[in-house]
C-alpha cells in the first residue's frame, strides 16, 4: 500500500491520526447505511417483482379484451369511441424519505369524470365487450402505479446502495490502510530521529570526557 | 406537485388507455421515441408507460432518466404479449445492488 507524500513530523502526524479516527468512524456508518438500505432494498424489489408479475397478467387479459371489442367493430368506430376521454389522470408526486433517499410517492388524481361512468362514448354503437375492457383497463390503473411508484423507488435505491458499497470500500481498502500505513512510517522515523539523536549526544558526551580527562593530565 | 402520466407505444396497444385517461402517443414499433420522452419530463410527466418493443428499440431512453426521480420511465408489455424486458430490469436492478442476481432461481 503506498505511504502518502507527507513530510514526517509530529504535526503531521497527528494530524494524519485524526483523519484515520474520521475515516473509520465513516466506515462504520457507510457500512451500517448499506446494510440497512439493503434490508429495505430486498424488501421493495420482492414486492416490485410480484407487482409487475400481476400487471403482465391482468394486461394480457386486458389486450385480450380489446381484441374481442375490435373483433366485434367497426375500427373506425371503436377509435371514434375511444378518442376523446372523459377523464384525466393525474399522479401527484409527494418525495418520500428512504434512508436519505429521496423517492417518489404517486398519488391517484382525476379531473372531470366525477359521479359520472368512465365510457367516454355512448352505448348506442359500440359492444358491450368494449365496456367490459375498459372496465378492467381501469381496474389495472392502481396496479400500474404502484408498479411506477415499486420500481422508480427500487431503481433510485440500487443506485444509492451502488453507490455507498463504491464508498465503503474506497475507505476500507485504500483510504484507511495508507494512513495507517502513513501514520506507521512517519512513527518510525520519529523514533529513528530520536535514536540518531541520542546517540549524537552519547558520542559528543564521550568525547568532552575524554578532552576533560586530557586537560587534566596534561 | 400534480405530474401527467403518458402512454407511449404502438396504437393498438395504446388504444384504451386514452378512455381511462391517460395521455397516449402514438409510436410505431422501433421508433426512436427519445426527443418525444425528454419534452414530456419537460412538460410534468410523472410516469411515462412505454410499450416494451419501444423500450428494446431504445434502451438509452430508459438510462437516461433511471438515476433521476422523475420520469418513472415503466416498460409495459404490448398487446403482443410480454417480452420479459420489464423482468430483466428487476433482475439488472437486483444486480446492481446485491452484485449477483439472487432471484435467478424463483
Amino acid at each position: 500500500m503506498a505511504v502518502l507524500q507527507v513530510n514526517p513530523t509530529r504535526m503531521e502526524l497527528s494530524r494524519l491520526k485524526k483523519r484515520l479516527t474520521t475515516s473509520m468512524r465513516g466506515h462504520k456508518l457507510l457500512k451500517d447505511k448499506r446494510d440497512d438500505l439493503m434490508k429495505k432494498f430486498l424488501e421493495l424489489i420482492r414486492e416490485n417483482k410480484e407487482l409487475r408479475e400481476q400487471l403482465e397478467e391482468k394486461m394480457a387479459q386486458v389486450y385480450a379484451g380489446f381484441v374481442v371489442a375490435g373483433a366485434s367493430m367497426d375500427d373506425a368506430v371503436l377509435q371514434e369511441a375511444l378518442m376523446l376521454p372523459q377523464r384525466q389522470v393525474f399522479a401527484s408526486v409527494k418525495t418520500r424519505n428512504v434512508m436519505s433517499v429521496n423517492v417518489p410517492d404517486f398519488q391517484f388524481n382525476d379531473t372531470g369524470g366525477e359521479g359520472r361512468d368512465i365510457y367516454p362514448y355512448g352505448f348506442a354503437f359500440t359492444s358491450g365487450e368494449l365496456d367490459a375492457s375498459v372496465d378492467a383497463l381501469q381496474e389495472v390503473l392502481p396496479l400500474m402505479l404502484k408498479l411506477a411508484q415499486a420500481e422508480k423507488t427500487t431503481q433510485l435505491l440500487a443506485e444509492e446502495i451502488e453507490k455507498t458499497r463504491r464508498r465503503v470500500n474506497a475507505l476500507e481498502y485504500v483510504q484507511i490502510p495508507t494512513l495507517q500505513e502513513t501514520i506507521k512510517s512517519i512513527t518510525m522515523k520519529l523514533d529513528e530521529n530520536e535514536r540518531s539523536n541520542l546517540a549524537r549526544l552519547m558520542k559528543i558526551k564521550d568525547m568532552m570526557v575524554a578532552q576533560q580527562r586530557q586537560a587534566s593530565q596534561g | 406537485m400534480q405530474t401527467k402520466i403518458a402512454v407511449i407505444g404502438d396504437r393498438g396497444s395504446v388504444l384504451g388507455f386514452k378512455a381511462v385517461g391517460f395521455d397516449v402517443f402514438e409510436a410505431d414499433t422501433e421508433e426512436p421515441i427519445a426527443s418525444r420522452v425528454s419534452e414530456l419530463a419537460k412538460n410534468d410527466y410523472g410516469i411515462v408507460f412505454v410499450t416494451e418493443e419501444l423500450i428494446a428499440a431504445n434502451p438509452d431512453v430508459v438510462e437516461k432518466y433511471k438515476d433521476d426521480m422523475l420520469p418513472a420511465i415503466i416498460p409495459i408489455p404490448s398487446r403482443r404479449g410480454s417480452l420479459g424486458i420489464g423482468m430483466e430490469n428487476i433482475h439488472k436492478n437486483v444486480e446492481r445492488a446485491v452484485g449477483a442476481d439472487i432471484f435467478n432461481n424463483g
